[in-house]
């Protein structure tokens, strides 16, 4: 496989956001802040997760750092550049809640779809795809449509997808949310196991506490309206060796869901979770 | 094998409505009062005499007679086939006309927000204009183009008003086929920097085609209505349309002949919809349904 090297080894950071806001305004409405000054930084190789409650902004952001919007006030830099060169650049890998997969392709095509746009050789995208079939674990499937598989290999392939091109961040805006507890939880699994293997910084959207303390290296927790960071949590689970399927009954790992709930709710736990999905 | 026994079921029941339709025809035409069914002075039922209503046989028979009673005339089949293909030849260039057009101004609406704004209207208006009414202008028209060898011809007149009823279907379903796809899909063109040529090329063309199909089709039947009535009201020599109008002045003495060219104009629609519909195979990976994640 191979890396991107345009690293620039002056900035550290995979992500930078500083000071942004997002104010939308509608017509004869008051603007809403979807964001106010909000500040995050993303260390190469780093998994960070953004839990909140709808309407905290948690989305806004993850488009924002894929400049699929441009925030109001503040900037953000992707590898030291401005995010819209990072796009240009593909930079970033990005995979949404829904799948999104053409449905005229098949789920080779699918994958290649990045590569063929960008005038990747006919050779190359082939072993490319094989390559990211086998990652995903769908090494029987290239050949499908999308509409011959279930909802959780669909999303394997959107994750393919997003890696064709080798990013070194990848950009996931709730990818498991539609899919059922089991699918979910063994997705999680290769997430884990996936990003250990091509080293890629992610950024998660999520609104499952779970989801996020068993990914994550940090945790940040955001509040709505306007959305703000609350707090970001560290979480130490150890490396993706060890984090296999039994870590969901160790004791670190309540104590995380624990922290990044209690965080939600402004104060400790006492049971009747408000407007927060505890899944 | 399920694909093929399917199409034989839809053949078997298109030809049970044929003759379903026959068989009411016959029915009518037995029981029925000779002098229709009047109600308060309006004649709601046709009569049923031979001459109004000839026996399905006798329309099939007449195919099988020369034109006219003229030594050399061909059988009526074969001239029916020959104005057929003509009229089919006709509505094809219209078709293919309005098709470009179609097209055109759907990606053109697509493109610019405000073309949409300004154009769609133009476009819905445009099919509120009678056909009898922009006939004899094309024609007028036409005929003050020379340009060098070329010379407008009437035929081209014909294809032209053909193309402009056609065209609608079109270039509405175009158009709702090009901004079908999802902001998801857009947005994730637009995470990979695609422009607009190639977002395109490999989302909202690909995306479209579900929509333009049934307007393709609906476009091929429209193009063979234009193509006959404009025939008529230009005059054009040859095609279906001045053959029904020629064959309705025989009806008094000879009733089977006017049916002719009416089976030469449902046979042109039965060829006009398959060679669309072969379009539409040959498309198929594209109608694929997504099935939401």
């Amino acid at each position: 496989m191979t890396r991107k090297d345009s690293l620039p080894v002056t900035d550290a950071h995979a992500v930078k956001v500083t000071g942004v806001s997002r104010i939308f305004s509608i017509k004869k409405k008051p603007p809403v802040t979807a964001l106010e000054s909000v500040d995050l930084t993303v260390a190469p190789g780093e998994f960070v997760s953004l839990i909140g409650p709808s309407g905290c902004g948690k989305s806004t952001l993850l488009r924002l750092i894929a400049d699929l919007d441009q925030p109001t006030a503040g900037t953000i830099e992707v590898f030291g550049k401005t995010a819209r060169k990072a796009r240009i650049d593909q930079d970033y890998g990005i995979a949404f809640q829904q799948a999104g997969l053409l449905p005229w392709r098949t789920v080779r095509a699918n994958i290649e779809l990045p590569l063929e746009l960008h005038k990747v050789g006919t050779a190359e995208r082939r072993s490319r795809s094989t390559e990211l079939l086998e990652l995903v674990g769908l090494g029987d499937f290239g050949d499908s449509y999308p509409d011959q598989l279930s909802g959780g290999m669909q999303q394997r392939v959107a994750i393919a997808r997003a890696l064709a091109e080798s990013p070194n961040l990848l950009l996931m805006d709730e990818p498991f949310g539609a899919l059922d507890e089991m699918t979910r939880e063994r997705m999680q699994n290769e997430l884990i196991r996936i990003c250990a293997e091509t080293r890629a910084a992610v950024v998660f959207v999520t609104h499952s506490i779970p989801e996020a303390v068993f990914l994550s290296d940090r945790v940040v927790v955001m509040s709505p309206r306007p959305g703000r960071i609350r707090s970001v949590l560290p979480i130490r689970l150890g490396g993706p060796d060890d984090r296999s399927e039994h870590i969901r009954e160790d004791a670190a790992f309540f104590d995380g869901v624990s922290a990044v709930r209690e965080s939600l709710h402004g104060t400790p736990d006492t049971g009747n979770a408000r407007g927060v999905d505890t899944r | 094998m399920t694909a093929g026994s399917s199409w034989w079921r839809r053949f078997g029941f298109g030809l049970l409505g044929v003759v379903l339709l026959a068989c009411v025809w016959e029915l009518y035409k037995f029981r029925g009062p000779a002098e229709g069914v009047v109600i308060g002075g309006v004649t709601v039922l046709p009569r049923t005499t031979d001459l109004a209503m000839p026996h399905i046989w006798v329309m099939f028979q007449r195919l099988f007679e020369p034109v006219t009673s003229a030594a050399g005339s061909p059988p009526m089949w074969l001239a029916v086939l020959q104005a057929s293909a003509f009229t089919l030849g006709v509505a094809g260039v219209g078709w293919l006309v309005a098709v470009v057009v179609g097209i055109l101004l759907a990606l053109l609406m697509q493109r610019f927000r405000t073309a949409e704004q300004a154009v769609l209207p133009w476009i819905i208006l445009s099919q509120t204009v009678p056909l009898i009414a922009i006939a004899p202008l094309v024609r007028r028209w036409g005929s003050a183009l020379e340009i060098g060898e070329f010379s407008w011809e009437n035929w081209m007149s014909v294809a032209l008003i053909a193309s402009y009823l056609a065209f609608f279907p079109i270039s509405v379903g175009a158009l709702r086929g090009l901004e079908s796809p999802d902001t998801n899909h857009v947005e994730l063109m637009h995470s990979y920097a695609a422009g607009w040529w190639k977002i395109l090329l490999r989302l909202r063309l690909p995306a479209s085609v579900p929509y333009l199909l049934p307007a393709l089709r609906l476009a091929a039947a429209s193009a063979v209505i234009g193509t006959v009535v404009a025939e008529v009201s230009i005059g054009l020599r040859g095609g279906l349309g001045r053959m029904v109008v020629e064959f309705a002045a025989a009806a008094g003495g000879d009733p089977g002949k006017p049916w002719a060219p009416i089976f030469g104009a449902v046979l042109v629609g039965l060829l006009a919809a398959g060679l669309v519909s072969l379009i539409g195979l040959t498309l198929r990976r594209f109608r694929r349904a997504e099935v939401p994640a």
